[in-house]
């Protein structure tokens, strides 16, 4: 299918970065091995970390429960291999310090828990997915990893009338979303109608970038018998923003300080739904995800199907190892993604990417003055107009920050990538955006 | 035109005698003590006392709600003056200056990474707290020089915050932007002090530093009424610090340092004799 003769949707602002699938995206999903020791951190979610529930020398099998959620905005964790657990204590987490984690020495048998029961979706009512899906510890997989089941408890009031999936992958390099959509098909599928069961409602849409012409065939084969529609959507960054993916499809814009269900609308990863599905039927927990392990500092760029708690060094070594000096290692993709201070963190259940630059892919310029052009302010898919609010950051003035909207910024980069004066744009605005949160919490 | 001229001066006319009328009738009392207090402050709107500006605290020093002696860039001349003339006795407390307690710039202590963002020791902290392998050691982004209102701060090459001894006037205000808490408040008269604000144990803090506090009790063994040791710091005891000075020869990692003798390293400061300011001496 040519992608010109699609009807493309898209959303105002944007920017095109080169995208650096090719790296990856013809290489099929393939399984990572076991690695020495599993580093499973209790933080991989947006909310309370998980309380550990296993005491050290405890024998866990592959799906047991080792950590409870704690509070309704949380998510358990499960092992993601049988074996020993050899320590609880802090170890490298991505977020660049040492965090609380269950270490597992594996067995090798790999032998998934017995207590975990599949289940046929058409037995269970809505409620009692939901709990299945909150059990498996199900978080949003597209790297914000916001538990899953808060998405799906929407207050009485808010009305959802559309269910979107989200296939977009609009991050360059990264392609694990895009080999799942081609190899995981039935699985998204049947996510898809336990979500739509969950939700109560009938009208679901997958979308996918027209850079993904294979996936949005296969998928619109397959769909069309469900009752699901798949609507392909201009390549631009970043298409694949909740808000700009709801904007692109419905045409609804969600207002500022809202969440999607304001405008009746919940969206999924693509790869949440699969997790979903698995959850259900097999009752198998989040413990793997898809990973591409990518970037000109990599010798065999991969899709890895990836353990939780796989160290990246280790990732790093089943694709054929560094190509040269890395300069700049990303867990994510190259515009939202967290650098890392080094190998030593592991694959957590947010980790889309492992992306390695080395010092020549990196061009660096000195940050000049703001010349007022205005490009971060048509690049802004928000339409705020970053140069102002990062100059009231630079200045301590957070109230007038606060003023332009700063906390509607989602921190996409495009901003920072589009400033021909190289500003640390929306660092200096994540920075006013930490002080008003602050400042709110003491008021 | 007669007309004109008619309106217009007429209009002036009766301007002039309202805004006479006016000026007598709704003036409003100044204390002549507040203009003279406000005379004899500093008048760099610092915010030490605790109000935004100059003209309140002379204010609230007439009012009676504040104490005379809340100026420390000021000093014991202005606390004086002030007590002057209010007619009450000066209770002057001993100046204090602010110092960075920490002498790992980019060459002695190592990194953790090459921070290349937003030039602000808050904003860096952000990031895995901050580019330093110390939790505690100065991040020399200079945070501190901006909200300094006296300049008194000096950044050195290989970033490491310094301050004047002349030029501080103990406002404190660096105190409350530093993200890492490194500047401390001190005696001015006590010039000896332990330059180092990790709490880690020697052993990780010689991994990252080569000027950082180990922690190994021989300051305490050599001079024990001048020196304490908390959390794996050891700090001058301000109080009984006479004998503060036999230490610094005696420290293994030269993390003890005499102002008097000299700033630290790459600072342009020149030092000054035991502590005293120059324009208080003179």
């Amino acid at each position: 299918m040519n992608p010109k003769t699609m009807d493309l949707k898209t959303f105002k602002g944007g920017l095109h970065p080169p995208d650096g699938k090719e790296f990856s995206a013809d290489k099929a999903i393939e399984i990572c091995p076991l690695p020495e020791e599993l580093i499973i951190p209790l933080a991989q979610h947006i909310g309370a970390p998980a309380v550990a529930c296993v005491e050290v020398g405890a024998k866990v099998k592959k799906g047991s429960l080792i950590a409870n959620a704690r509070g309704f905005v949380s998510a358990p964790i499960h092992a993601s291999t049988s074996g020993e657990v050899i320590a609880i204590e802090p170890r490298p987490h991505p977020m660049g310090k040492a965090l609380p984690a269950i270490v597992i020495r594996p067995d090798g048998a790999d032998s998934w828990d017995e207590s975990l029961k599949s289940a046929n979706p058409g037995d269970l009512t809505a409620e009692e997915l939901k709990a299945c899906i909150q059990a498996a510890g199900i978080v949003g997989m597209g790297g914000a990893t916001f538990p899953t089941h808060v998405k799906l408890s929407p207050p009485a009031d808010k009305q959802i009338d559309t269910l979107i999936l989200n296939g977009v992958e609009c991050e360059p390099y990264l392609t694990a979303d895009h080999r799942m959509m081609l190899e995981n098909t039935e699985q998204i599928l049947d996510g898809i109608d336990i979500l739509r069961k969950v939700l109560g409602i009938e009208r679901a849409v997958i979308g996918i970038e027209a850079n993904k012409p294979d996936a949005i065939e296969t998928l619109r084969k397959e769909a069309a018998l469900r009752n699901i529609e798949v609507q392909a959507l201009e390549v631009k960054y970043p298409q694949g923003a909740e808000k700009q993916l709801i904007d692109a499809i419905t045409g609804r814009q969600v207002p500022s300080g809202t969440l999607p269900m304001e405008v009746g609308v919940v969206v999924q990863n693509v790869g949440t739904a699969a997790a979903i599905s698995a959850a259900v039927r097999l009752g198998r927990p989040l413990v793997e995800r898809v990973v591409t392990i990518t970037g000109p500092g990599i010798k065999d760029p991969k899709n890895l199907l990836v353990r939780i708690g796989t160290p990246l060094q280790f990732l790093v070594d089943q694709c054929g190892g560094l190509n040269g000096e890395p300069a700049k290692i990303i867990m994510g993709g190259p515009m939202m993604g967290q650098t890392q201070l080094s190998l030593e963190p592991p694959a957590i259940r947010g980790t889309s990417g492992l992306l390695i630059f080395r010092k020549e892919d990196l061009p660096r310029y000195e940050a000049g003055p703001c010349i007022r052009c205005g490009r971060c302010i048509g690049a802004c898919p928000i339409h705020l107009q970053p140069t102002t609010i990062a100059a009231y950051a630079r200045l301590d003035l957070f109230d007038e920050a606060a003023e332009y909207h700063a906390l509607d910024c989602i921190e996409c980069g495009c901003c920072t990538y589009i400033c021909p004066a190289t500003l640390p744009l929306v660092q200096s605005i994540r920075y006013a955006k930490a002080a008003i949160m602050a400042k709110k919490r003491t008021l | 035109m007669l007309a004109s001229i008619l309106t217009l001066g007429g209009i002036g006319l009766f301007a002039a005698i309202a805004l006479g009328i006016a000026a007598k009738k709704f003036a409003v009392e100044v204390d002549p003590r507040e203009l003279a207090i406000l005379e004899v402050l500093p008048g760099a709107n610092c915010g030490a006392c605790g109000l935004p500006g100059c003209g309140g605290y002379a204010k609230a020093i007439v009012a009676g709600s504040m104490a005379p002696n809340l100026c420390p860039p000021g000093g014991a001349e202005t606390i004086e003056k002030i007590a002057h003339i209010m007619g009450v006795e000066a209770l002057s407390s001993a100046p204090k200056v602010a110092v960075v307690c920490c002498q790992g710039d980019n060459i002695k202590a190592s990194l953790k990474y090459q921070y290349l963002g937003l030039e602000d020791c808050n904003a860096a902290q952000k990031i895995a707290d901050g580019p330093k392998n110390c939790p505690g050691g100065c991040i020399g982004l200079g945070s501190c020089v901006r909200a300094c209102p006296f300049g008194a701060i000096e950044i050195t090459a290989e970033g490491l915050a310094v301050i004047s001894r002349v030029n501080c006037t103990g406002c404190e205000k660096c105190i409350a932007t530093c993200p890492r808490s490194v500047i401390k408040m001190t005696p001015l008269s006590a010039t000896t002090h332990v330059l180092c604000n990790s709490n880690d144990k020697g052993a990780l803090v010689r991994k990252y530093c080569q000027v950082g506090c180990i922690a190994c009790q021989i300051c305490k063994k050599v001079a024990p009424e001048s020196y304490t040791i908390e959390n794996f710091l050891a700090r001058v005891v301000y109080d009984s610090a006479e004998n503060a000075e036999v230490a610094i020869e005696k420290c293994p990692t030269k993390c003890i340092r005499d102002f008097a003798s000299g700033y630290p390293e790459g600072s342009s400061f020149a030092a000054v004799g035991p502590g005293t300011k120059p324009e208080q001496a003179a």
